[in-house]
């Protein structure tokens, strides 16, 4: 015993010191339980401590928690490596280019992000389109990312390369040149001057070719017309602005006549009225369907399609003399547009939407008579747009069926869709020993060829154009050809042994423009100068000209097919879809038609009378007040079916029974009826090509004599966003657009809007009003400017990346357009009048929407902005119930894939009805905006990422915001500049004085909903108000 | 209980009954093998009511879009559902704590069942604010929990949020009410109970309960507190429910009248369901002797009453309309009357205000066909009642150009019919195994009120004594 041990206790005295002395030095003197805690996992010797369990928690914590919240997985987005120049992520690059698709034209700026275009705007800088666009325009870029579009060369219908298919296409050509045979190009309307030369240096390669052109919607008449009139094949420039009376014989200028946007923009500086300038253009409309531009008129008479010539005539004998037919009632109308004209002499103009070259020849006489050539008719500006020659493209079609033909190359046109004998193309094509197609997409017409040398979309490619003589514009790629795909004019070349790129061949082709002008020297500059601002304009030469037509021929010739026989039928082009270029687009095919505001079809629009006769009990709109007004459950109801037996061609068609229809007379979009347009435009309507066969030298657009019946049992499914007319309940008419003449607005500015002032006094809170300290977003639209168009429909979608439904869904009235086109009718059913009101959440300042939301996902920004929060949404769709403008959209089903329960993971998404969700079609996406999932609700924003992004520059540059710098998408699009955006809280802006204007008012303000968007009062040019 | 009442009042315990009696006749239905027609009913309860989650699973799955919804009319049968299941649940409520604390005889027959109903027609109520959330994996933001989502917080200012509180509250309250009357009746189904597993559970259902008198101090004080928490609730939960309507600016939503009509509509179709619930268990449970005509007769009473009270609410809608001057106002109601949804409106018209008329007559009061009938008529008219307010208002308000008409898909028609499936699927299954009817309550009224107690009552007046005491204190002392 070394030494003796004291102790006070047992545990002391058992104190084992040498084991305490090794245990401080770890942690836990106890064994720790770990190892046996992990024994099942394998752990033994591996001597886990405290420590390790902590990190192995920790890591797996964290592991967990970053694998669980993040919801998606960001995939196929891979950061710049070396970062192009110009190109700074998330933010926007614009560039100048300019549209065309074979039929209308803009000049355009392209917005890209990423080096993607994603959104089309009107380029200011055009002297032809000046910023304005059209819906097809801005749908445009959807049509780039089209899965549907021909993605690379094909030699029989299969896939192959350029070099096989340029090297068997150049032998071919070579030997039917040997042998002397015929080649011909049959084109669109070319309004390129480098491919006309490309097309040149082919014939020169190939001396047996011509080009043959022709619009599928012909002009030729008015062209015929014209050379004969004035010895120029040419369309004058029209110019709306500098009308005092503009009449318009069936022509839908505002929607599809000619270049629609200008005529737009132009016309709707006649309907600006203000208090400074209380005047406005008087607009007579004598058409035979119920059409936009007829819908805007301030006079509209109604006539039967073949009664459209002999309205002609009767104006003519009564402003220029001669002989004339009586049209019964509508005579006495007639005089007074006769004496209208003739009052304003020189400041009016006379346009005819009819191919009929002796009713235009005659339009050039009225207006030669008016003094309106020079004035408000322009020959020296003339439009390239329409070149077609229909009996040149009957001629080919003929002597390919005797197979006369041996070559055929089509340059974007597909007349094996759009020709009138579709059928006897299609064997003309099987008869032709080499066809060559240089369609951009896959349509009727390509798969019938035997080489399909794909085209470039336009937003890919380097081309120039010259829509009007003077004008030219340029297109240049804003991305890099998505597809296998070559420029049409650069495989022209290609055949034709030129090995240039097109681009180069296009620059040289333009050192002849640059030539011609002395402002800029050098010609890069000059190149840059026009590449940089998209348009370059020189003033064409003054041209005279001289009336020189056979007026009498004309006249003999329109009294001798006075056949009036039975139900007339008459084709027309919408206004999304138009000829049919665009039934492959989701968008146009969801855009409500402006007046029926059916969707995804084609129809027979009849009058109520017809439909009576024919028994059509279930068509839609019906109502002893023809309007559908208290009538019809609307969504979801079937329409009956008519049998339309004409020109030994027999169609069944749905009905829509539509006011302002003659009555005998059955309207049908032309456009529809696909074979070969994606899932999109196939088999959607009917193909009504047949009844354009040629009257006389040209294709005409009404048949005569119909057989129409009702097919018995037969229901069809018919979608429209609007199932009730009129601002008539039933009961009283509802103030919700409101509406004044023209000598009413001379002597009261309130005219129309005298209930205002009483509202406005009714108004009262006892809360007191939310002051704004910045900035209040604020909004006017003019009633009287906007005319329905739907480009800003369009606009708003491709903005905020609004989902396209389809069909059934619409049947189910769940559309989801932020924006949409109310339209209501006034007057009768027989010749109703429209008032077209754009309407978009109102952002009330006392938004009945906010306070019912429970979890405030819904709520009112510090600028006066109604938003949506959508992460916090939970979807009661409360907000939509109590909208009293009813402009919330829920996402009823995962419409974008956009579900956090990813659905097409595991099994195909059958709510992406328009096919929209794959990778290439989402391209087209805004990055900038929320993709909403299902289950949320969404709405119009202001474009809060548009003010935001104003905001952000000005701040950068260390100033205040400037009116006008931030536009929203729809405004932006607004040809007419209808609508108007702004900070109401700057005194100065324009949206603060028409704040102001007595015209303004605001839907349904008595509920003291405060409203942020304004109306301003609709005013018509009328001596009286139509008898009601 | 055990105050004067008059011997010519018709008795509410029929036959003769004593103490044990009455705990044989009401726990019967607990014990022993179900019948056949049990079982059968069940299974057709069953499968709707699996046909429900079948179509709860495939609205989440799919989503909102496939019931018949659209832009204009975002809400249709789900919160009809909804508001016609709270409305049915009232009668419980009203029931068990208004008639308490009124000292109505008559509740003690059908207080548990009624309360029950409460119950299953609050989770069937409850449902449909549920599921017809766009996203209902997201729900939990309603509760005003402090979160991590930076700040963000429920909208007091919602209907929709004061419709969490009030029907949370409500089946709070309803499930304590309801689960401490039980306690006592579990006590006595144990003390019976046989076997052994039967006493477990139904000691542990029973919170060991022993029938000492500081339980029955408590028990009294409860019910006491509770009737006095749950009489507001009557008034209340209706009255928000109406909030989500009367407070939004739709013409034919937005009005004043709402909260008092929507509480006698509620109850109208409460006392409905309890009558066609009890007609059918006093039947089938052979309880006519608990529930007898007297009963039936005083919950007519209420039905003609209410029912009238909700019909001088339709035509001071009708008035109010005209007279307001509002054209939205007046077409609303007129597009109800004569609209495309006519038939609806008229429904409701027949259904709640014509057909309790008949109960004026004593004869029809007292007929159980025609009240069966009559009790079944007045839910449906109910539940076109909710169709009509919320269909009919929205499907065309204020912009003519977003009128629209809903149509049901079958996933609607399917939902309803499934929550019925839940209900009676829950209710044949407390029927077997919790006593239908409130044994303790029922012993309360027997010295007063039963049959016998009124015969010995005459017997003593008729030889001139004093028939305010009319049972022994140790008669019918013997189920111990």
């Amino acid at each position: 015993m070394a030494e003796r041990k004291y102790w006070k206790s047992i545990e002391e005295r058992n104190f084992d010191e040498q084991a305490f002395t090794a245990g401080h030095s770890r942690e836990f003197q106890e064994e720790l339980p770990t190892a046996n805690d992990f024994a099942d996992l394998n752990l033994d010797g591996t001597n886990a401590t405290r420590r390790d369990f902590l990190k192995v928690l920790g890591f797996s914590v964290t592991a967990a928690a970053v694998a669980a919240s993040c919801e998606m997985p960001v995939r196929k987005s891979i950061p710049y490596l070396i970062k192009p120049d110009e190109i700074t992520p998330g933010v926007a690059n614009f560039y100048a280019s300019s549209f065309y698709d074979g039929s209308e034209y803009g000049s355009v700026l392209v917005k890209t992000r990423e080096a993607r275009p994603i959104k089309i705007e009107g380029n200011p800088k055009s002297k032809v389109t000046n910023g304005g666009t059209s819906a097809v325009a801005q749908a445009s870029v959807l049509n780039l990312y089209d899965k549907y579009r021909s993605r690379f060369p094909k030699v029989g219908g299969e896939k192959s390369t350029w070099e096989k298919l340029d090297g068997e296409v150049i032998s071919k050509l070579q030997k039917i040149k040997a042998e002397g045979g015929a080649i011909r190009i049959l084109s669109s309307s070319i309004i390129s001057p480098s491919s006309k030369a490309a097309i040149q240096q082919f014939i020169a390669a190939y001396p047996g070719t011509q080009h043959v052109t022709y619009d599928a919607v012909s002009y030729d008449g008015m062209l015929n017309a014209n050379e004969k009139s004035f010895g120029r094949r040419v369309i004058p420039s029209y110019y709306f602005d500098k009308a005092a009376v503009i009449v318009s014989l069936g022509a839908d200028f505002l929607g599809t006549w000619l270049c629609p946007v200008e005529h737009c923009e132009r016309y709707a500086r006649t309907r600006k009225v203000t208090q400074e300038r209380p005047e406005m253009s008087r607009h007579i409309q004598i058409e035979s369907y119920m059409s936009m531009t007829g819908g805007n008129a301030d006079t509209r008479i109604v006539v039967k399609p073949s009664q459209e010539a002999a309205a002609v005539l009767y104006l003519h004998s009564k402003i220029v003399g001669g002989e004339s037919v009586s049209l019964g009632g509508i005579d006495k109308e007639l005089d007074a547009v006769a004496a209208e004209l003739l009052a304003a002499k020189g400041k009016s103009l006379v346009v005819s939407g009819s191919n009929d070259e002796n009713v235009q020849l005659l339009v050039n006489a009225i207006n030669n008579a008016l003094g309106n050539i020079g004035t408000t008719i322009d020959y020296a500006a003339y439009y390239n747009l329409k070149q077609g020659n229909d009996v040149q493209l009957k001629a080919l079609v003929d002597d390919m069926s005797a197979g006369k033909i041996a070559g055929l190359l089509i340059y974007e046109a597909n007349p094996a869709y759009n020709y009138f004998e579709a059928e006897k193309v299609k064997d003309a094509i099987a008869k032709t020993d080499l066809t060559v197609c240089l369609n951009e997409r896959v349509d009727e017409t390509s798969i019938l060829c035997d080489y399909h040398a794909p085209n470039h979309h336009y937003l890919e490619a380097w081309n120039d154009l010259e829509p009007k003589n003077g004008s030219y514009s340029i297109t240049q790629p804003t991305i890099e050809p998505l597809h296998d795909t070559r420029h049409a004019s650069e495989s022209l070349l290609r055949f034709a042994g030129i090995s240039t790129e097109y681009y180069d061949f296009i620059r040289n082709n333009w050192q002849s423009v640059f030539a011609s002008q002395s402002a800029i020297t050098g010609f890069g500059s000059f190149w840059d100068y026009a590449v940089q601002n998209g348009v370059y304009d020189k003033s064409p030469e003054a041209i005279n000209v001289t009336f020189a037509g056979d007026v009498n021929a004309a006249v003999a010739a329109i009294k001798g097919s006075q056949s009036q026989g039975g139900v007339e039928v008459k084709v027309y082009e919408k206004v999304g879809i138009r000829d049919g270029r665009y039934a492959g687009n989701p968008w146009l095919q969801e855009l409500p038609d402006p007046v029926s505001k059916a969707t995804w079809d084609n129809y027979a629009a009849i009058s109520y009378q017809l439909a009576e006769k024919l028994g059509c009990s279930n068509a839609l709109f019906r109502s002893e007040k023809g309007f559908g007004v208290l009538e019809g459950r609307g969504n979801g109801t079937d329409t009956d079916v008519i049998k339309v037996v004409v020109n030994n061609v027999e169609f069944n068609l749905p009905v829509i029974i539509q006011p302002g229809t003659p009555q005998d007379t059955i309207a049908i979009a032309l456009g529809y009826g696909h074979t070969q347009a994606g899932k999109t435009g196939t088999n959607i309507g009917r193909n009504v090509y047949s009844l354009t066969g040629l009257a006389g030298n040209t294709r005409t657009t009404f048949a005569t004599g119909a057989k129409v019946s009702r097919v018995d049992g037969k229901v069809y499914p018919i979608a429209q966003t609007q199932h009730h007319h009129t601002i008539d309940d039933g009961l009283q008419k509802r103030p919700l657009v409101k509406e004044t003449t023209l000598a009413e607005y001379k002597k009261n500015p309130h005219a129309g809007n005298e209930d205002r002032e009483e509202v406005l006094h009714h108004l009262k809170t006892l809360y007191g009003y939310h002051t704004y300290a910045g900035h209040k977003w604020a909004m006017s639209i003019d009633l009287n400017s906007c005319f329905g168009c739907g480009a800003c429909v369009i606009a708003c979608t491709a903005e905020n990346n609004v989902p396209v439904v389809g069909k059934d869904e619409v049947r189910r009235s769940r559309e989801m357009h932020w924006l949409r086109i109310d339209r209501y009718y006034s007057g009768t059913p027989d010749n109703p009048s429209i008032v077209f009101q754009p309407m978009l959440c109102q952002h009330c300042e006392n938004a009945p929407c906010e306070n019912v939301c429970p979890v405030s996902a819904t709520n009112h920004s510090s600028d006066g902005i109604n938003q949506m929060a959508y992460n916090r949404c939970i979807g009661t769709r409360y907000c939509a119930n109590n909208c009293p403008y009813k402009v919330r959209r829920f996402n009823w089903f995962d419409y974008q894939n956009a579900d956090s329960f990813k659905k097409g993971t595991f099994f195909d998404n059958e709510h992406d009805a328009a096919e929209m969700n794959d990778d290439l079609t989402r391209m087209v996406l805004n990055p900038d905006v929320t993709v909403r999932s299902r289950g949320v609700m969404e709405k119009c924003t202001f474009c809060v990422q548009r003010i935001q992004e104003g905001k952000l520059k000005a701040k950068k540059e260390s100033r205040k915001l400037r009116d006008g710098e931030v536009v929203t998408a729809c405004a932006a699009a607004c040809t007419a500049g209808a609508i108007v955006f702004g900070n109401v809280n700057d005194a100065n802006s324009e949206v603060a004085k028409l704040e102001s204007n007595p015209r303004t008012f605001k839907v349904i303000e008595e509920i003291h909903t405060l409203p942020a968007i304004g109306y301003l009062t609709k005013v018509r040019n009328r001596k009286e108000e139509a008898k009601a | 209980m055990a105050a004067y009442e008059s011997s010519i009042r018709e008795p509410l315990i029929r036959g003769e009954k004593n103490y044990k009696q009455i705990t044989t006749d009401i726990v019967r239905s607990t014990e022993g093998v179900p019948p056949l027609s049990w079982w059968l009913a069940t299974g057709v309860a069953g499968t709707f009511a699996i046909i429900y989650i079948l179509c709860v699973g495939y609205t989440l799955w799919e989503g909102i879009g496939v019931w018949g919804l659209n832009k204009t009319v975002g809400w249709a049968w789900d919160i009809t559902n909804f508001v016609w299941w709270v409305g049915i649940g009232h009668a419980g409520t009203l029931i068990s704590a208004v008639l308490l604390l009124f000292r109505q005889k008559w509740r003690t027959g059908i207080n548990r069942a009624a309360e029950a109903m409460t119950i299953f027609a609050v989770i069937c109520a409850g449902q449909f604010p549920l599921i017809h959330m766009g996203r209902l994996w997201l729900g939990f933001f309603i509760f005003p929990a402090p979160n991590s989502r930076g700040p963000v917080w429920v909208n007091f200012n919602s209907p929709l949020l004061w419709d969490v509180f009030a029907i949370s509250t409500y089946l709070t309250v309803s499930l304590l009410f309801w689960y401490s009357g039980l306690l006592p009746d579990f006590g006595t189904i144990r003390d019976r109970a046989k076997s052994k597993w039967r006493k477990a559970v139904y000691n542990t259902l029973s919170w060991g309960w022993t029938g000492s008198a500081k339980h029955w101090q408590r028990f009294e004080s409860l019910s006491l507190v509770l009737a006095g928490l749950s009489t507001p609730l009557v008034l209340s939960v209706h009255t928000i429910v109406s909030f989500d309507f009367a407070t939004s600016v739709i013409p034919g939503w937005h009005t004043t009248i709402f909260p008092p009509y929507f509480v006698a509509g509620a109850i109208f179709s409460g006392f409905a369901m309890v009558l066609t619930l009890m007609l059918i268990a006093r039947k089938t449970l052979k309880l006519e002797e608990y529930i007898t005509i007297a009963h039936v007769e005083s919950m007519n009473k209420i039905i003609l009453l209410t029912g009238s009270i909700v019909g001088i609410a339709y035509i001071t809608e009708l008035f109010m309309a005209w007279y307001s001057g509002v054209m939205y106002e007046q077409y609303a109601f007129y597009n109800r009357a004569l609209g495309p949804y006519w038939w609806a409106y008229w429904s409701m018209m027949t259904c709640n205000v014509i057909s309790p008329q008949f109960f004026w007559f004593k004869k029809l009061r007292r007929n159980l066909y025609v009240t069966f009938i009559l009790s079944i008529t007045v839910n449906i008219g109910m539940w076109f009642e909710r169709f009509v307010i919320i269909v009919t208002s929205l499907h065309r308000d204020y912009l003519t150009s977003s009128w629209t008409y809903f149509n049901p898909t079958w996933v609607d028609v399917m939902l309803f019919v499934g929550t019925l499936g839940v209900f009676f699927t829950l209710f044949l299954l407390f029927s077997r195994s919790f006593p239908v009817i409130a044994i303790a309550e029922v012993k309360s009224i027997f010295k007063t009120s039963s049959e016998v107690a009124k015969k010995k009552q005459a017997e003593r007046l008729q030889r001139g004594e004093d028939d305010s005491r009319v049972l022994d204190d140790d008669h019918g002392h013997e189920h111990h």
